[in-house]
Parts: C-alpha cells; sequence; structure tokens
C-alpha cells in the first residue's frame, strides 16, 4: 500500500492552540459545584506502629467538612496489585489510608475534606499522629541481610522477588573464555519530576450511580479496572478521564492510594473532592527510581567478541509493590541489547526499603540494562587496548541476522526476537557525525591548551509498542467530521496529532480536520496504559487498519451510488469522485448520512450501520528501535563541572510520522538522561530514614543552559511487523544517554567511572584516582 | 481569617475582589478568576510554570500574595494573544518550533520570553537559554523553546 502523504508530514500539533492561549485542561483546572479539597495526613515515619490518629482538632476548625482514616472509609483491604507476576514472593500493597503500621515518609494515614486547599492543609496539620517507632532500613546494601531490620514487621525478610534471565550457557563459557573482567556499578536514577504533579477529582452522581474519576494518570483504563475490583462496582458505572496530563514518565501510570481514597470518600460523602498533590508531596509520595546496584563478570575472546555476561544486582523497591516487578524485570530482560551475546546469567533481587515504592520511568529498567552492557563494552575495549568502537562493531547483531531471535522468552513463552534494524550503520553513521576518526588528534590538541575532552559512545536497541493491544474507531458523521476515539492516552507527546494524521492520510481530509478523543473511559470500550513507547505502534496502527476499512466502505458505497466500480473512484478533499471527472461525487458526510440509518429503511445491502470502523491491531510481540549515540564533554579539573558540549544520535524508529515530533521525544529523552548522571539525587537519612531532598534546591534538574548541542539524524526501517512500520520513540532518547554520558566523564578523567550521579565533589575524588 | 479588598487590572480589565490576605496571586488568578492557564509547578519559586507579568516584569505568582499585586497590571499567559485571538509572534513560533509538550511548563516559558524579548529584542542562543534558566521544562530538552525564542525574535526585529 502506497503511503498517505500526512504520514511523514511536519504537521503542526493539534494540540497547541488550546494550550498556548492558556486553554488547556489539566485536572486542576477542574471545578465542580460544591466540591471540598482533600489534604493528606502523610507519616512522619519511615517505620512505625500507629498507636492512635487524634482529629479531634482538625475536625474543629472551621471549613473542615470531615477527617478519615481507614477505619472512616469502611474498608480494611489492601490495595489491588495492578501487575501481578509469578515471581512476587511478597505481594505487599499499601492500603489507601494507612492501617496500624507505616512503613515511608509520606504514607498516606488520613485525609481532611475541608471548603479549601487552604483550610484542609491547616486541618491536617492538627491532626496528631501517635507512634511507636519500628526499626527501618533505606539503604538496599544493609536491607538485603538477613540480619536487616524487616520494612514490614511481618515479613520473614526484605527480599520481594528474586528475578534470573538466562541465556544459553554462560557456565561453560566462562569456564572456556580467554578472558574474563569483573566490575560493580552503582546507579540512581531520582524521581519523575513531571511538571505537573498528580492530581485527582472525584464525583458520585446517586442519580445515576455513576464514579467519575478525573486523574493526571497514564493509565484511566487500568484505574477503572482496580477501582472497580476494589469498590465492587461495574466498570460500567465508573467513568475515569485523564484530561491533559501535564507529563507523565512512567510514575503516572501507577495506580495510587490518594486516587482510591478519594473514590472511596467522594462515595462515602457524596460530594465531589479534588486533591492535587504539591511538590514536596510528589518527593515524598510519587513512584521513583533509586539505587541498583550491579556486580558484573564478562567473558571474551581477545577480539572483543564476548562471550558470556554473568551479572548480580540489587534493586532498591521501596516499601511496597504497587505496579508489580516491570521495573526491576526490565533492568534484566533486555540483556543482550543490541548486542549478539550467546549467554547471558543475570539475576535480580527486588529488595524492600522503607521509601518510596519504585516503578519504571522514562526507560523502565532499559537505562539501568543499557549501562551495564554499555559500560562493559568499555570494560573489555580498556582491558584488552582495544578501540570503543571496534569493540561494538564486533559484539553488534548485523542486518543479516534479522529477525533476530536473542535464546530469551517473552512472557508468553515466544522467543524474543528483533525485527528489523541496521545497528552497525547506526553506530558508523552516529561515529561519522561526531567525526570519531579525528578524535584522538582532536583531545591532545584540547589538552595541550589545558582543557580535557572526552567521549562517550553507546547504543542501544527498545522493545517498543509493547503488548497487548490500543484500539481505536474511525468515524465519519454526516456532518462530515472524521473523529478518531481510541483507548490510547496521551502524556504531551502528540498522540492526538499523530492520530489524526494517520486517520486522515487514508481519507482524504487535512490532519486539523480530524477530531481526536482519548484519555476517557466513556469515549472507548477498552484500553490499556500510555507507557513502553507503545502508542503510535498500538493506537497508531489501530487508526489506520480503521481508516482503511472506513475507506473501502466509502469507496464501495460511493460506487453504488455513483455507478461505477470502485477503481475509478478516488477519495480527496473529503469527497469521494470519479478519477478524471471530479465534479462527481459523493461527500464523506453524504456517505455517513446514507449509513446513519432512517426508520423503516433498511441499510444499503452489504453494508453495516454506520460509517466506521473499530480495530484492535493485536502485538504479539515488540517491535525493536535502535541507535547509536555519542556524548562529548569538557571536565574542569578544578571544579569538577562537567559539561555536556555536543551530542550525538542516530536513531532508527521505523516509519516518522511526525519527525519533528519524534525530534521532540528524543531531545527531552537526552535531557532526561543528562538530568540523571548530572543533577538528579534522592537522598534519604540511613538512620532515620527520612528524606533530604524534598526541593528544587536540594535536587536539582538539567536546565537550558546546561544542554549540550544536539546533532540528531535518523535512519528509517519500517518495522515488518505492524502495518505502518512504527516503532516507538519515546524513550529511546534516555536509555543509551546515560551510559554515553559516564563513559564520556571516564574518557575525560582517564580514571574509571562506574557510578551515577557524579556531582562535581565526586568527579573531582575520580579526577584524584585517576 | 484577615481578608482585604483589592483593585487591579488582569489581561486589560479591571477586577476588584475581597481575598485572604494569604493567598497568593497563582491560586487568586486560577480560582477566583478563573484564568487557569497559569500552571503551579513546585510553589517554591523554583520551576517558573507559574510566571505571571507585574506591571511589564516577569514574576512568581506562587511567591507573590494577591494582596501585593493590588494596584498593579498582571498579565497571564491568557493576555498574551491579540484581543482577537491571534497567537502572539512568540506563541506562534512556540506552534511552529514545536516549543511545547505537555505545555505544563509553557505559560512560565511564554511570559518569562515575553519580558526577556521586550528588554533585549536580539539576544544570543546563550543569552535565551540564560533567560529560561529558572524555568523547568521536563518534555522538551529546551531546544524547541530556545528555536521559538530566536524565531520570534527575529519576527518581531522584522516587524517593528
Amino acid at each position: 500500500m502506497d503511503r498517505p502523504r500526512s504520514i511523514g508530514a511536519a504537521v503542526k500539533r493539534l494540540e497547541d492552540p488550546a494550550i498556548l492561549a492558556g486553554r488547556g485542561r489539566y485536572v486542576d483546572d477542574l471545578s465542580l459545584p460544591g466540591m471540598l479539597e482533600v489534604a493528606f495526613v502523610r507519616s512522619s515515619e519511615a517505620h512505625a506502629l500507629i498507636r492512635n490518629v487524634d482529629t479531634e482538632s482538625a475536625r474543629a476548625l472551621p471549613g473542615v467538612h470531615a477527617v478519615l482514616t481507614l477505619k472512616d472509609l469502611g474498608v480494611d483491604r489492601r490495595m489491588v496489585q495492578a501487575n501481578p507476576h509469578a515471581l512476587l514472593r511478597q505481594d505487599i500493597t499499601q492500603y489507601p489510608l494507612a492501617r496500624d503500621e507505616v512503613c515511608y515518609v509520606g504514607e498516606t494515614i488520613a485525609m481532611v475534606l475541608a471548603e479549601s486547599r487552604y483550610v484542609a492543609e491547616d486541618a491536617a496539620a492538627l491532626v496528631q499522629v501517635d507512634y511507636e517507632p519500628l526499626p527501618l532500613v533505606v539503604d538496599v546494601r544493609e536491607a538485603a541481610r538477613a540480619d536487616a531490620p524487616r520494612v514490614h514487621r511481618d515479613s520473614p525478610d526484605n527480599l520481594a522477588a528474586r528475578i534470573p534471565w538466562k541465556i544459553g550457557d554462560a557456565e561453560a563459557a566462562f569456564r572456556s573464555a580467554p578472558h574474563v573482567f569483573r566490575e560493580s556499578y552503582v546507579q540512581h536514577r531520582g524521581g519523575c519530576h513531571s511538571m505537573e504533579c498528580r492530581g485527582v477529582v472525584a464525583s458520585y452522581d446517586a442519580f445515576s450511580e455513576q464514579l467519575t474519576l478525573w486523574s493526571s494518570t497514564q493509565s484511566p483504563y487500568l484505574i477503572r479496572r482496580f477501582l472497580a475490583e476494589y469498590l465492587e462496582r461495574d466498570e460500567s458505572r465508573i467513568r475515569v478521564v485523564a484530561p491533559d496530563v501535564g507529563g507523565g514518565f512512567g510514575p503516572k501510570a501507577a495506580h495510587y492510594p490518594e486516587e482510591l481514597a478519594l473514590a472511596l470518600a467522594a462515595l462515602r460523602t457524596g460530594r465531589p473532592l479534588k486533591w492535587i498533590e504539591d511538590r514536596r508531596e510528589h518527593f515524598l509520595a510519587t513512584t521513583q527510581q533509586r539505587d541498583q546496584l550491579w556486580d558484573v563478570e564478562v567473558a571474551c575472546d581477545a577480539s572483543g567478541k564476548v562471550l558470556a555476561i554473568r551479572g548480580r544486582a540489587l534493586h532498591d523497591h521501596g516499601a511496597y509493590v504497587p505496579y508489580g516487578l516491570l521495573l526491576a524485570l526490565g533492568s534484566v530482560v533486555n540483556f543482550p541489547g543490541p548486542y549478539a551475546i550467546p549467554a547471558i546469567d543475570v539475576a535480580i533481587d527486588v529488595v524492600f526499603t522503607n521509601a518510596v515504592p519504585t516503578t519504571p520511568i522514562r526507560g523502565a529498567g532499559r537505562p539501568y540494562a543499557n549501562f551495564i552492557l554499555e559500560r562493559t563494552m568499555d570494560c573489555v575495549a580498556r582491558n584488552l587496548g582495544l578501540d570503543r568502537a571496534e569493540v561494538r562493531r564486533r559484539n553488534l547483531v548485523r542486518p543479516e541476522q534479522m529477525p533476530y531471535a536473542t535464546g530469551g522468552k517473552l512472557p508468553n513463552g515466544k522467543p524474543v526476537m528483533f525485527d528489523s534494524g541496521d545497528y552497525p550503520a547506526a553506530l558508523e553513521l552516529v561515529l561519522r557525525n561526531a567525526d570519531f576518526a579525528c578524535w584522538g588528534e582532536r583531545k591532545r590538541q584540547a589538552a595541550e591548551r589545558g582543557r580535557r575532552l572526552g567521549f562517550g559512545i553507546s547504543c542501544y536497541n527498545e522493545d517498543t509498542g509493547l503488548a497487548p493491544f490500543e484500539g481505536a474507531t474511525v468515524r465519519v458523521f454526516p456532518s462530515g467530521k472524521v473523529v478518531v476515539t481510541s483507548g490510547a492516552g496521551a502524556q504531551g507527546q502528540g498522540v492526538r496529532t499523530i492520530l489524526a494524521q494517520i486517520a486522515a492520510g487514508q481519507l482524504g481530509v487535512k490532519p486539523e480536520d480530524v477530531s481526536v478523543e482519548i484519555g476517557d473511559t466513556a469515549r472507548f470500550p477498552m484500553g490499556m496504559s500510555t507507557v513502553g513507547s507503545r502508542t503510535t505502534v498500538t493506537a497508531g496502527s489501530s487508526a489506520h487498519l480503521a481508516a482503511v476499512e472506513v475507506r473501502d466502505k466509502a469507496m464501495r458505497l460511493a460506487a453504488e451510488l455513483l455507478e461505477c466500480s470502485s477503481a475509478d473512484l478516488e477519495l480527496a478533499d473529503g469527497a469521494v469522485r470519479i478519477k478524471g471527472v471530479p465534479e462527481r461525487k459523493v461527500t464523506l458526510g453524504e456517505l455517513a448520512r446514507r449509513l446513519a440509518g432512517q426508520v423503516n429503511v433498511p441499510s444499503p445491502a452489504g453494508f453495516s450501520p454506520g460509517l466506521e470502523a473499530t480495530a484492535y491491531h493485536a502485538v504479539e510481540r515488540p517491535v525493536y528501535a535502535n541507535g547509536a549515540n555519542v556524548a562529548v564533554v569538557e571536565v574542569d579539573p578544578e571544579t569538577g563541572r562537567v559539561a555536556v558540549v555536543d551530542y550525538y544520535v542516530a536513531h532508527d524508529c521505523g516509519t516518522l510520522v511526525n519527525p519533528p515530533l519524534v525530534d521532540g521525544q528524543i531531545v527531552g529523552g537526552v535531557a532526561h538522561g543528562i538530568s540523571n548522571v548530572l543533577f538528579e539525587r534522592m537522598v534519604y537519612d540511613r538512620e532515620t530514614g527520612q528524606p533530604q531532598t524534598t526541593n528544587y534546591g536540594e535536587y536539582l534538574l538539567v536546565s537550558a543552559p546546561e544542554m549540550p548541542r544536539m546533532h540528531l539524524s535518523h535512519m528509517e526501517t519500517p518495522s515488518p511487523w505492524n502495518p505502518l512500520g512504527v516503532k516507538g520513540a519515546g524513550e529511546g532518547g534516555t536509555i543509551p544517554c546515560l551510559a554515553a554520558v559516564v563513559s564520556a566523564i571516564e574518557d575525560a578523567l582517564g580514571a574509571k567511572v562506574n557510578e551515577y550521579p557524579l556531582s562535581p565533589e565526586r568527579v573531582l575524588e575520580l579526577a584524584e584516582k585517576g | 481569617m484577615d481578608k482585604r479588598a483589592i483593585s487591579l487590572t488582569v489581561n486589560g480589565r479591571p477586577v476588584t475582589r475581597e481575598i485572604e490576605t494569604r493567598r497568593h496571586l497563582a491560586d487568586f488568578l486560577r480560582h477566583d478568576l478563573g484564568l487557569t492557564g497559569t500552571h503551579l509547578g513546585c510553589e517554591h519559586g523554583v520551576c517558573g510554570a507559574c510566571t505571571v507579568l507585574v506591571d511589564g516584569e516577569a514574576v512568581r505568582s506562587c511567591l507573590m500574595l494577591a494582596v501585593q499585586a493590588d494596584g498593579r497590571e498582571v498579565v497571564t499567559t491568557e493576555g498574551l494573544a491579540a484581543p482577537d485571538g491571534t497567537l502572539s509572534a512568540l506563541q506562534q513560533a512556540f506552534r511552529d518550533k514545536h516549543g511545547l509538550q505537555c505545555g505544563f511548563c509553557t505559560p512560565g516559558m511564554l511570559t518569562t520570553l515575553t519580558a526577556f524579548l521586550r528588554e533585549n529584542p536580539d539576544p544570543s542562543e546563550a543569552e535565551v537559554r540564560d533567560a529560561i534558566s529558572g524555568n523547568l521544562c521536563r518534555c522538551t530538552g529546551y531546544a524547541g523553546i530556545v528555536e521559538a525564542a530566536l524565531a520570534a525574535a527575529k519576527r518581531m526585529r522584522e516587524q517593528s
């Protein structure tokens, strides 16, 4: 099929005019009649028993409507597990409000309902919680020890799960390998920090028995399912709406106690309720990514060909398991990355700590795995005296090996298979762009002028478009208006624009003439979640399939009306017309009117009602985006300051639907990676479990002056596994970035760097060692 | 609760209200006047999303009490377009150069850069980056925003 013109066009985003004019609709912009505002009383202790919660003076404050604890909500059950997994040894979720034990600072204990947020916060401060402190542990290494304090007092130990990942026979490979090298790595990625914090509005209408929840979430359909399960109500009586979401990046895909608590309280009080998370709460209670500690061995031959990798990791999981094991799983099942490595034996221990739970953030474990793989390639190069690029060349999966089976197995038992891509070509492209051939000379010249430059390489691939589905309906109304509805959500990527482009291309209309309705469970029956770089692959493919069906239907009906063969017809400017006789036409609106029906008139024979179609593109296995990055840094040996000066990306996410939007995803992803390496560290006090970095003075994010010059190149290898040939692009900027920047810093310092984040102080320490 | 009456101009229109003295300007704009285009990202003055123009200067409305705006002229993101809704050169450049994704930091970026470009109509890229160094964006990596500011500056110079 010919690619429609709208695919690959730099269509301006349909989302932008309203947002630019200040007419975006984020959850805090919603106000309902009679609405009360909610503030949560949160644990000030990292681990304690709650002896008593005294709400009397809070309730007495004028303007306070109610102060509720778990008992007042009338429930006594832990929350639903959002992502069950067979390897989960201790499946411990939170209560919507703490029952009798709190396990991290920030855990919800009680909620105040008041006439304004100001009064609600005043009252929350008046609630007296009587704690009996319990032993605690926040350091993952300590928590993993047999004699460690228990994160949950009734647990046998702190091990939530142990996840093995094996390919081939690593033991045999290590026994016979000419070379074996060992390293240890410390990784820490920090928090979510979408610019919009979380927020929830809940409303119960007793007349229609309808519970509606507006939440700044990536997963409205999953939230609906979990609410239905917990509340024992039909999903059809629950509507969840994700309005404009001010960034998500993963943590907004999880289901939170506040969502459930607001739903329960709205049902109980009959009043609409609003809770808007403030930034301090975001540090205290929105899921994060923290420490992952790795011990890694690599077996290789003298040419740098890697024969096996063995690794053991500790994963700081935090206090609860709200979202299964996805983050830890993502850290191991993506071995061997883009490399043809015959044997892998890695395992990760998922360890409870008395801190905020961790769940995936942009990259979802893949940046951890990529860091290990890429630093291992550098380790092999360093130890064998080989060029870093050459070691990668010798190990990358080659295009003639595609589709390439890694030897691993997907959750459904099918083999892990890379669909397409030229991985070595991506590496050569980025090296050429970065002028790698002259790098040694450039570095020497800079050194003569007292400047320390470093060059880092990172290759990656990413399983995108994750199973199982997002569906889409394409519908033409008798007015001629084209509407796409889908269960896919958005978090700022421009999903509306992408779906409009895809449908418009098939229907011969302009993207701006297509309305896209998403993120609302009342609009479309089923949906999953906007995560895993999956929306364009899943919802995009479905929108395409549905639009093709609508187009065929329109052509067939028009052929009957115009009394010609559909081969003589073309679709353009919102009408089906006879080729070469454009005045003989019938508009899409007219065709839709015929199919919209009339009482006592049968539909045209052979046509289902409505000029519409619904499709669910079934994803059996992910499609793999790939690429290679180069970071160039300059380190100031006096201050330890690291400046990333140039950043090169060669990237292949298959068919580009809207190139500027893909660029935006990549540059934003790189910013996230640079921020992780140079700035972000979520610190907990080891003795007390108190979070130490709870504002943007103590916790830094990358800002505009620290961003490098960006140099992007696209390759376009369409995936054979979906009708558009698309692959996901949402996380590919972040995944390779951490390793690239750390490698460049290592190169500049001439000293081993096996960790991030890297403060200037730490850079100076490492420089002294080198 | 201590209340006080204030009179000010918001986006060219006179406004008089009696408000609690502790109410910050952002909450006043958003919830009392319904101007929800101004966003709150951190409420401690670092992220810059809540930036509005007070007497032409970029100000963090989360760090200013509404009573302090008494007698002043406030412009929010809703007030940047022409009365007929035509986007300003800067707003249009944000659209043309993909200067926004989730849009949450956007109002602060627009107000900060509006004030900056008035003072510095011909900035270098580094100056633009410095100008928004107090505005955090988690989506874009700032590239589209910087490009948009430079494109808007050029367009405004050509028009003046």
